[in-house]
């Protein structure tokens, strides 16, 4: 903000337009949660409630990064939690079979990466939608991931890789959202700080317009999905390890779960505008929510509407100037149409 | 191709117009490759597992597949006009339950009022979701993955402590899930009814042939006065009816139901309407391609049981054949279009 004298009796412009921001609303509306939280049950502000909260919500938060940047670029891909599954499985294969931990992580973020490759193959190189590339490989992966462990569970970790299930790090967090939030910084300054990143919003909003301004269009979508598969196969490390045990269905029907995290972080589904900012907000609301309710009762199903409902008011919210306006225009349309139509056909 | 070096200035279109009608030919054709498939597969499993060839397998696999080729006929609809339905598999299990608490609370129901009901509950969720769509103008994609959760938290709440037992669903409707005419299961002749009333209506009235037009193109469709809104709404209503219809069929086939029914459904019924050559984006293809598609997909699923495959394959498969299924559009349409460049020079054909 600038230090004009006059803002601090008249908001400027700029200022009004970031509280209009999807943002300012995720930031009220976690104030409520928390608040409504601390007032219904005394054991909320407590340091368990940043422990589990965190321990539940890491891996859609974790796999929430990467398609927050795809569906930026106006772009989707619904194979994330197939592909924490196959990682995840992949993982306890590797380490069943005598490799060690650390070359099994290797292994299993080098299937990561191939999985990845495969969707920005088909969708950047070939030209193929997305939405049904992604259900395909979703499908698959999960399939591969069936065909790894069958029925088998692998568990038995070594003790000192599953504390990150058991045990806060510092400040009562727990692992996996603390690699959440080192991942969280790293691509909120590559997405906002960076020509890359930046060129990711041209993407979403004019594909067109992007490449004959001189991105490359494909080759950047090729590496988000790299990227997605790499991170995606890291959340299934993180899966295994924190839950001590890899079965084919690890994660299974969690990629709507994260799509919806992201689309109500403000993401929009057209492409071209979020922010990282946004997207960690929801993870903290939901995150929250899912200890508050749980704390006061409120059962899992019930979470589920609430979180519905959220949901879609985080799309009719930004559209409801523009639905209203719409509703005037309709409104007065009848109006005139009206009378005009009593009086028969005319013309 | 027979396209050679067309002359620069007077195109000729027939070069054009045949390369478009092979492309053409092609996805007609895709019905009755995927058919062709199912035949093979039916084959294939019954020479390498004798157990497999009998009547009853084959009618078991039409009655258990049935209900997926239901819901593919109303996400059909709604694929053509470029949105999609996140939401049916939540719609299938409130409907499912909410028939089986009617039977809770007076077990001589007759079925008419049975099916309305079902009916009716679907086609309500699929209102609200069509009115929110088209009054707000929201992508459909949102809405209804917003609506799959709240569904199916309300069918949870609803379902919470309360037990259908098999006891007190009436003969008469669990019969529909096993009996048979002229040896097909009831279940699949009663899908194979709504599907053929689907695709007439999607291939020979306006209204149904309005819905390619909105999908190709939302805007042109409104500049050409095609009441969008209403149609799409009335899409989103019918995929709710064919998803409520899917709740009893799912009673009758299970004869118990609890509040997880349907879970997962929708990628599923996603995954057949493409593999069945519904393009994601809107415009083309056909219910009749799309509950093949659905039906391949189930056959394969059981035929590798029956034929003592590992079943761990199936999902496998069936991501790779929608990955083969686009890849193939993508060809053919690739080609069509170039034969078009090089014949008339145009370029703006994508």
């Amino acid at each position: 903000m600038s230090s004009n004298a006059g803002t601090a009796a008249r908001p400027s412009r700029s200022m009004v337009r970031s509280l209009r921001r999807w943002e300012s609303a995720l930031v009220l509306i976690l104030i409520a949660v928390i608040a409504f939280a601390t007032i219904e049950s005394p054991d909320f502000l407590t340091t368990t409630t940043i422990f589990f909260g965190g321990l539940d919500i890491g891996q859609i938060a974790i796999m929430a990064l990467p398609l927050t940047l795809i569906v930026i670029t106006g772009e989707i891909d619904l194979s994330v939690a197939a592909m924490l599954g196959l990682s995840a499985c992949v993982f306890g294969y590797a380490f069943e079979h005598g490799t060690g931990a650390a070359l099994a992580i290797v292994i299993a973020l080098l299937v990561g990466a191939l999985g990845g490759s495969l969707n920005g193959f088909l969708i950047a190189r070939l030209g193929l939608p997305s939405i049904a590339v992604t259900i395909g490989t979703l499908t698959m992966f999960r399939g591969i991931a069936e065909v790894v462990l069958g029925n088998s569970e692998v568990t038995n970790y070594p003790t000192g890789l599953t504390v990150i299930g058991s045990k806060p790090i510092f400040a009562h967090l727990a692992y996996p959202f603390l690699f959440f939030l080192i991942l969280a910084a790293i691509y909120a300054v590559v997405l906002h700080k960076t020509p890359v990143g930046r060129s990711l919003y041209a993407i979403g909003l004019n594909k067109e317009a992007a490449f004959f301004s001189g991105i490359r269009v494909n080759r950047t979508k090729f590496i988000l999905y790299l990227l997605s598969g790499v991170v995606c196969a890291f959340a299934g490390i993180v899966y295994a390890l924190q839950n001590d045990s890899s079965i084919y269905t690890a994660g299974q029907g969690l990629e709507l779960n994260v799509v919806a995290v992201v689309l109500f972080g403000g993401v929009s589904i057209f492409g071209g505008r979020g922010s990282v900012l946004g997207v960690v907000l929801s993870v903290l609301i939901v995150a929250a929510s899912q200890v508050a309710f749980t704390l006061i009762n409120i059962s899992s199903e019930e979470q589920q509407i609430i979180f519905g409902v959220l949901l879609l008011f985080s799309v009719l919210v930004p559209n409801s100037a523009a639905g209203y306006r719409r509703l005037q225009a309709w409104i007065n349309q009848v109006r005139r149409s009206a009378p005009a139509a009593g009086a028969g056909p005319s013309g | 191709m027979s396209v050679t070096k067309a002359p620069q200035v007077v195109a000729h279109p027939a070069p054009a117009a045949r390369q478009h009608r092979v492309a053409e030919t092609v996805s007609r054709f895709r019905p009755a490759v995927i058919a062709l498939l199912i035949l093979v597969i039916f084959g294939g499993t019954t020479i390498k597992n004798s157990s497999f060839d009998g009547l009853s397998n084959i009618q078991a696999m039409l009655s258990i597949s049935a209900i997926y080729l239901l819901l593919s006929v109303g996400e059909t609809m709604v694929i053509v006009t470029r949105n999609v339905d996140l939401s049916v598999g939540s719609t299938l299990g409130i409907s499912a339950f909410a028939v089986g608490e009617i039977y809770n609370h007076d077990p001589h129901m007759t079925m008419v009022v049975i099916f309305l009901a079902g009916i009716g509950i679907g086609a309500v969720c699929g209102a609200i979701i069509g009115l929110i769509t088209t009054v707000a103008r929201v992508p459909s994609l949102v809405v209804t993955l917003a609506a799959l959760y709240i569904i199916r938290g309300l069918d949870n709440i609803v379902g919470s402590g309360v037990q259908i037992e098999p006891s007190v669903i009436p003969h008469t409707l669990v019969s529909l899930g096993y009996s048979t005419v002229v040896g097909i299961p009831w279940l699949f002749v009663l899908v194979v009814v709504v599907a053929l009333a689907a695709a007439f209506w999607m291939r020979s009235f306006p209204a149904g042939r309005e819905l390619y037009a909105i999908g190709s193109d939302p805007e042109a469709a409104v500049l050409a006065g095609i009441p969008v809104a209403r149609r799409v709404f009335t899409v989103f209503v019918i995929s709710g009816a064919l998803a409520g219809l899917g709740g009893v069929l799912f009673l009758a086939q299970q004869a118990t139901v609890d509040s997880t029914a349907g879970t997962g459904y929708e990628l599923v019924i996603v995954t057949a309407v493409v593999v069945g050559g519904v393009a994601i984006f809107g415009g083309s293809g056909s219910v009749i391609g799309a509950v093949l598609g659905a039906l391949l997909l189930q056959v394969i699923n059981q035929a590798l049981v029956a034929a003592q495959i590992s079943a761990f394959w199936d999902s496998a498969i069936a991501g790779a054949m929608l990955l083969a299924a686009i890849s193939f559009d993508r060809l053919i349409s690739f080609r069509a279009s170039r034969a078009l460049v090089a014949t008339e020079g145009v370029s703006y054909v994508e």
